[in-house]
């Protein structure tokens, strides 16, 4: 049934008498409007002998002078080309294909760029992997001020030419090895430059250091296919998918796995597949499960143990509590019954735990995991790292060329790397950045961002992508491989070099089309793989034939044997918005809140309730609904932590905490940027899962977070979801049911126009267009909300104002708690119970709503009411209907009443409490000149006093028109597309014209899990949501 | 700051306000301004120098024929005065033996295959650039080309402006004659007055000498009319009440024409004649202009577009200047194009030192206003004109219309929608004339007053 459940956005409104949600559901604004702080003194404003009268007439007279005196308009030049390129046309937008390759990023793109000026990132629908709300952001990161700009050597700049003659010196005379330490470049080119150089100079090891490592996975891959690779999965195939401790729709093994997952998942012929998540920490694989059973890091070992138990022989010996046994049980038999459907995913970060996830999906004969043609993305050597950092304490290293990592910041035994790098006579490092690496090295090749460089990329054994500069170096910079061609003392341009590389090994694509479209099926050239083969440790060399030949018992019993430490269990886990750091300077990430905590501009440590209570720790809100928590020292082996903040983490596992890396970084980084704690000391052994002690510290830290605002204000129907099997069973108006008023004592649904306010009018003719977002399909990854603000200009407001709900975004992606099924599900748990201990626990979580809560995702934006609320209180008419369904929003009319915002029952209307562009209070992208080239030339820089809101991508469809138009045609269905529902790679969000009979959003207006937001309230909204379906069906 | 060349003088408020009072009329304000002073410089009716000069010569050849084959064969590549692609040609006759032309000009790569020494010489002068041959020609179309290019440079003549002279002295006339008459009439009328006081004056002496008593006007006791006027509070209040009104009118229309930059007519770093490309050469718009089909600006042209053209052409004719602006001028501004891209006239090739040219910019719309060029000239088939006006008569560029979202919306009303043969429209015209029951829809029928079609 959909309308049984209980939705929630924060604990805070569970309980009973919260005179903060009480007083949050009454309130227009959050915040009063702050009179007394712009009064100021009111002492010495008693004393003025200025009456408010003289006051008025000074305001007045200067107000009139000044708007007098500034009738003239300033003198604008306009500059011509001298000599126009004859791609780019002023005002015509151009768009290449390219890949993002950040280490720790992977992702085929398109980059629209204005003349000449790259201003946003789309997603290449022909790529492998799609892009997340870290890629989209990534165009920011090439207009960043603080960017290095030109070569240094020893702190002074100097022309590459000298800096070339120098290093080169130095090299030719070095005393010990030459080490290049790199992030995976995954790129076939660059091996083989770095083979070239290797043979030039002699003794030079390359060794490769992921800064979040997947070593476990690559090492147990490469015993047993002998490939230093992960396995490629197509979720799409899957029926059955249980993860162990796996974020895979967050940034497991490279991420980009969450497009193929949505196609499972939106219920085809009665059809999706089933997700089981055993996890500790609530992720965004979590909160899409159809099932999630909250466990511990050390049970998680177990649990996979036993999975495998169950999977390969029927059976298996644990101790595992009871519910989590039978979870298992469950699993496993519905795992069987799928067949090559199923698969089984972890992320424990232990060899043998990943050997034994091969070992089952070979026993499944998974179709889902694909080992032939595995993914490259991940290279780095854990044991090679620390060979490297023992070496250069023990003087053997004579130069160290560091090039995209920096260690000196991201290692977990930094301090040892800095001490060794003491010894090292050449240290050279290539960086965007003057970050902690840099700072320490003699020499610093400022290097360009992915939007300027040459490159390729190899995804998986026979998928590659090109990269392409789509802007002219802004700076003084020269790429890695460049620089290396140069040492080797080969003359050739890289760009001449990988085109010379790759011309015959494509197999029948050009390069020209290669690179038109930015991915290529091929072969590696000459052997020059992005990863080296070794022979296979095992038998097992011919893939997925040789299951069960692999002894899996070795690691069934160090799995099943692993024990829980002394005190907590830490999970380290990278953020949705800040992934391994890399673009920590990023001011659109930094205020990107998280999916499932909703907080921004900050990391902190997770903890489930009951153990904050234990330990006395709190989350409080203040009366303006702002969140604030304890601070916590943290200690992992001699290492401390302090001043951490906590997060009760509704769904956290008890006895784990988890914290975020990626944050905390100094060096390179904006002030007000320098936010969070750096985790990476923690990262011991460059394991994820790690045993703490925590103590409570004195002070309560202020988050930037958003759980409570806007709450649901009492108001249901907001999000609907079933199950698969009502969904298969039952009428549409049991699990999503019309609203209905009476008239004349007769029950009418609320869209019927009889019950209607208002008239209608008549939307037959022209483009009517509405947005269709399908809660099955969305995870929650916040691209979308990312390639809005790239679209429409949307400012950063910082984390100070974020706090008072003063955030600037068009579209918000709300998270709803529920808790499990009502009853049903409760009486079930309370039959599972043994034993005393585990009951008394139980049955205390039985109490608790909160402890495992079930998640909804749903995309809030403006919802282009046909009857808007908005429309009809604003006394100046700045927001009105347009013809085509948009509600507009004219920013030049409006003065800045906000009554609009007032009675907006979505809560979707953002005002401009301030000037964000050009401000020095507000130092983000819209502050220096280099920034701004990011902006959109077609949107309106609003300034302050202004309500602004979604516009439906109103300067996108009017440019899909006016191409027809000019090319005399009719509009084809897909053309019509907004920023949002382009960026979707999950096909959550649709955009289209309605009035076209056999458009997809045609088809969906009519679908049976078609509902408006609020139906009741009878706002006639644009965008409709299609009802979550979960399937529940136990095998 | 902007120097806005008919913005409204306080002279001219008075004028208006004048003008309001005796016709209550709505449109004074209206920015018409008539651009007479600049009408006058525009009209061109200067007369080639050639045709009085040419005369057929002794030599033989017809220099009128001659001209005509010189501007459709030769034209592009070689000048008379001064180098191009090709040398300066004229006195080529004398210069150079006349068969040896003739053999050149029908084939000359034959000629310097042969070996001739003068064609070689030639040839590589001109960076190799091959002549294309004329076996079209006779020899009496080459003796008449000869003939043109071996008559003498003319004398700049004074000009002949009789049309202006002419227009000028008819214009005067008018005016003249006008002001004569109006001024016989104020002389007379003063007279009148002058010949009714002194009448007046003799009579009442005439009256004392006769002893007749006149009658002496009573001053009568009452009130000064000001001070009744004060007393009469409905005159008061209606005289306020008319205040007000023409107050707040003077003050509305003064306050509209802030920000309203009609006629601003910038100098530009290159005096550029639109008079002279898009008028006297009728080079189409878009050809210069070419991203006003596709995008939204029209795109200031870049100078390799100029280059185009200016390549062969580095200075005007003689019949392009006018009284205001001499060929020396014009020369001296083509070099400024020159030295902007880096062009070498001398040895006619690029130097690579450019210095992009800062125009300024006319028409500016906020920010906060989408306009899209293409949209109007290519789906629309909107002329330029419509909007900037006589551009083809312009010397110097001046904005034209207002710009005001008043002016666009009027535009939108009055203007249909061209939809025919245009697979867009189709449905949604066929839709729409049905519904409004019309034949043609007019943009605003369409949707185009929607604030959100241009604000956004």
């Amino acid at each position: 049934m959909s309308s049984n459940k209980k939705y929630w956005k924060s604990v805070e409104e569970l309980k009973p008498n919260s005179s903060i949600v009480e007083t949050h559901s009454h309130k227009e604004f959050v915040e009063e409007i702050p009179t007394d702080e712009f009064l100021g003194d009111k002492a010495s404003l008693e004393a003025s002998t200025t009456s408010r009268r003289d006051f008025l007439k000074y305001v007045g007279f200067s107000t009139a002078a000044a708007s007098l005196a500034a009738c003239e308009g300033p003198v604008m030049k306009s500059i011509p080309y001298v000599v126009q390129p004859e791609r780019i046309v002023p005002g015509v937008a151009n768009y290449y294909a390219t890949t993002m390759a950040d280490g720790f990023d992977f992702s085929s793109v398109l980059v629209k760029t204005r003349e000449g000026r790259p201003i946003k990132i789309e997603h290449n629908t022909m790529g492998t992997t799609g892009a997340n709300a870290r890629v989209h952001a990534s165009v920011l990161s090439l207009y960043d001020n603080k960017r290095l700009q030109r070569p240094l050597a020893n702190g002074e700049v100097v022309s590459w030419e000298q800096f070339d003659r120098e290093i080169k010196e130095k090299l030719n005379a070095v005393d010990g090895q030459i080490v290049l330490l790199t992030q995976t470049f995954a790129s076939p080119s660059t091996s083989k430059i770095i083979n070239e150089f290797s043979q030039r100079y002699g003794n030079v090891r390359h060794v490769v250091y992921d800064t979040v490592s997947e070593d476990a996975a690559l090492e147990a891959f490469q015993a047993r296919y002998g490939k230093r690779a992960l396995p490629s999965y197509d979720f799409s195939k899957a029926e059955t998918i249980v993860s162990i401790g796996a974020d895979f729709l967050g940034d497991w093994a490279g991420g980009g796995y969450d497009a193929a997952y949505a196609k499972g998942r939106i219920p085809q012929e009665g059809k999706m597949s089933r997700h089981i998540q055993f996890e500790s920490r609530f992720t965004l694989s979590g909160a899409n499960a159809d099932k999630r059973i909250p466990l511990t890091l050390s049970q998680q070992k177990a649990a996979l143990a036993a999975l495998h138990g169950y999977v390969t022989g029927g059976s298996s010996s644990n101790n595992l509590p009871e519910n989590i046994s039978q979870a298992l049980q469950s699993a496993a038999k519905q795992l069987r019954s799928s067949g090559s459907g199923a698969v089984v995913v972890s992320g424990i970060p232990d060899v043998d735990a990943q050997s034994l996830v091969l070992s089952i999906n070979e026993a499944l004969g998974s179709q889902v995991m694909d080992t032939a043609n595995p993914r490259m993305l991940r290279q780095g050597n854990v044991a090679q790292v620390k060979q490297l950092v023992a070496d250069m304490n023990a003087g053997q290293v004579g130069a160290l060329l560091i090039a995209g990592v920096n260690p000196a910041y991201s290692l977990p035994f930094a301090n040892e790397f800095v001490e060794g790098l003491k010894n090292v006579d050449l240290k050279v490092a290539f960086s965007m950045k003057k970050d902690e690496t840099a700072m320490l090295s003699d020499y610093v090749a400022a290097t360009p961002h992915y939007l300027e460089s040459w490159g390729d990329v190899q995804f998986t054994a026979n998928k590659f992508g090109l990269m392409q500069p789509t802007i002219r170096p802004l700076f003084d910079t020269s790429q890695f491989q460049d620089v290396l061609l140069r040492w080797s003392d080969n003359n050739t341009s890289y760009s001449d070099y990988l085109k010379q590389l790759w011309e015959g090994s494509m197999g029948s694509t050009p390069w020209t089309d290669a690179l038109h479209d930015g991915v290529f099926e091929g072969t590696a050239p000459g052997g020059n793989s992005a990863v080296t083969e070794t022979a296979a440790a095992g038998a097992a060399g011919e893939g997925a034939v040789g299951a069960g030949s692999f002894d899996d018992s070795s690691a069934v019993r160090n799995l099943s044997s692993a024990a829980a430490g002394e005190g907590l269990e830490l999970e380290l886990y990278t953020s949705v918005a800040m992934g391994s750091g890399n673009m920590a300077n990023n001011p659109w990430l930094q205020e990107l809140p998280d999916p499932i905590t909703r907080a921004s501009w900050d990391n902190y440590l997770m903890v489930s309730r009951i153990d904050a209570e234990e330990m006395g720790l709190e989350n409080e809100h203040v009366s303006n609904g702002a969140l604030n928590g304890s601070y916590v020292n943290l200690k992992v082996g001699d290492t401390v932590l302090e001043r951490v903040p906590v997060f009760i983490q509704p769904g956290q596992a008890r006895g784990v905490v988890s914290l975020a890396l990626g944050y905390g970084k100094k060096e390179g980084v904006q002030r007000e940027m320098q936010v969070g704690v750096n985790a990476y000391p923690l990262y011991k052994d460059f394991s994820s899962f790690q045993n703490v002690t925590i103590e409570k510290a004195g002070g309560m830290h202020e988050f930037a977070c958003l759980q409570l605002h806007t709450t649901l204000m009492g108001r249901e129907d907001i999000v609907k979801e079933t199950t698969l099997e009502i969904f298969n069973t039952k009428d549409v108006h049991v699990w999503n049911h019309m609203p209905q008023v009476s008239l004349n004592h007769v029950e009418t649904p609320v869209t019927s126009p009889d019950v209607d306010l208002w008239d209608g009018f008549d939307r037959s003719v022209g483009h009517h267009f509405k947005m269709s977002i399908d809660l099955n399909a969305c995870t929650g990854c916040g691209a979308c909300v990312i390639a809005c603000h790239a679209e429409n200009n949307v400012p950063v407001v910082g984390k100070e104002e974020v706090r008072k709900y003063r955030d600037m975004h068009w579209l918000r992606i709300d998270r709803y708690y529920s808790s499990e099924d009502t009853f049903h599900e409760d009486i079930e748990k309370k039959d599972n119970m043994s034993g005393l201990g585990d009951s008394l626990g139980q049955f205390k979580e039985l109490e608790v709503a909160s402890d495992n809560p079930q998640v909804v995702f749903q995309p809030m934006l403006c919802q282009h009411c046909n009857h808007a609320p908005c429309e009809t209180v604003c006394p100046v008419a700045a927001t009105m209907h347009g013809r085509q369904g948009q509600n507009q929003m004219v920013y030049n009319r409006c003065v800045g009443t906000r009554y609009c915002a007032n009675n907006c029952p979505y809560k979707v209307r953002r005002f401009n409490w301030f000037l964000y562009a050009k401000n020095e209070e507000f130092d983000y992208h819209m502050n220096n000149d280099l920034g701004r080239m990011v902006l959109n030339p077609d949107v309106t820089v609003r300034s302050r006093g202004v309500m602004e809101k979604c516009s439906f991508c109103i300067q996108r469809t009017q440019k899909t028109i006016l191409d027809a138009k000019r090319e005399g045609r009719a509009i084809e269905d897909g053309e019509f597309q907004t920023a949002c529902s382009a960026a979707c790679d999950k096909g959550a969000i649709v955009f289209g014209d309605v009035n076209d009979e056999n458009s997809r959003i045609a088809a969906l207006s009519e679908d049976d899990r078609m509902y408006h937001a609020l139906e009741y309230v009878g706002t006639k909204p644009n965008v409709m949501y299609q009802t979550k379906v979960r399937n529940t069906t136990e095998a | 700051m902007k120097k806005v060349k008919y913005r409204h003088s306080a002279a001219r408020l008075v004028l208006l306000s004048v003008s309001f009072i005796f016709s209550i009329n709505a449109h004074v304000i209206a920015q018409d301004s008539p651009l007479s002073e600049n009408e006058a410089d525009v009209q061109e009716t200067v007369q080639g120098p050639e045709e009085s000069n040419v005369e057929a010569e002794a030599s033989g050849g017809d220099a009128a024929a001659g001209k005509e084959l010189f501007n459709t064969l030769c034209a592009a590549c070689h000048k008379l005065d001064g180098n191009s692609i090709g040398p300066a040609l004229r006195g080529v006759g004398e210069r150079r033996d006349s068969e040896w032309l003739h053999e050149w000009i029908k084939n000359s790569q034959a000629l310097i295959a042969s070996g001739d020494e003068q064609a070689v010489a030639i040839f590589n002068e001109y960076n190799q650039v091959a002549m294309p041959p004329f076996p079209q020609l006779s020899d009496t179309d080459i003796d008449n080309i000869l003939a043109y290019t071996n008559a003498p440079k003319a004398v700049p003549q004074e000009k002949q402006v009789v049309g202006g002279d002419a227009a000028a002295t008819g214009g005067g006339g008018s005016g003249v004659s006008t002001d004569v008459i109006l001024g016989i009439l104020a002389l007379v009328l003063l007279m009148l007055l002058v010949i009714l006081f002194l009448v007046n004056k003799t009579l009442r002496r005439f009256a004392a000498a006769s002893g007749v008593e006149l009658p002496v006007r009573e001053k009568r006791a009452g009130k000064p009319i000001w001070k009744s006027f004060v007393e009469n509070q409905f005159l008061v209040i209606l005289t306020s009440v008319i205040l007000v009104l023409v107050g707040s009118y003077f003050a509305y229309g003064y306050l509209m024409q802030v920000g309203v930059d009609q006629g601003y007519q910038p100098i530009q770093p290159i005096h550029f004649s639109h008079r002279i490309h898009a008028g006297d050469n009728q080079i189409e718009c878009k050809f210069c202009h070419s991203s006003s089909r596709v995008s939204k600006t029209s795109g200031i042209p870049s100078l390799n577009v100029c280059m185009n053209c200016h390549k062969s052409i580095s200075e005007v004719a003689e019949s392009t200047a006018t009284e205001e602006y001499s060929k020396e001028f014009y020369d001296g501004e083509i070099a400024k194009l020159y030295d902007a891209v880096g062009w070498d006239v001398q040895n006619q090739a690029y130097t690579g030192e450019t210095e992009p040219v800062k125009w300024v910019r006319i028409h500016n719309l906020p920010d906060f206003a989408y306009f899209n060029h293409s949209q109007h000239v290519e789906v629309g088939g909107i002329a330029c004109q419509t909007c900037h006006g006589p551009v083809q008569e312009m010397e110097i560029m001046y904005q034209n219309a207002p710009l005001t979202m008043g002016w666009c919306i009027n535009c939108h009303r009055e203007t249909n929608v061209r939809t025919a043969g245009n697979e867009y429209y189709e449905k949604v015209h066929e839709e729409l004339t049905k519904k409004y029951g019309v034949e043609e829809l007019t943009v605003a029928e369409m949707g185009g007053i929607e604030c959100m079609k241009c604000h956004y």
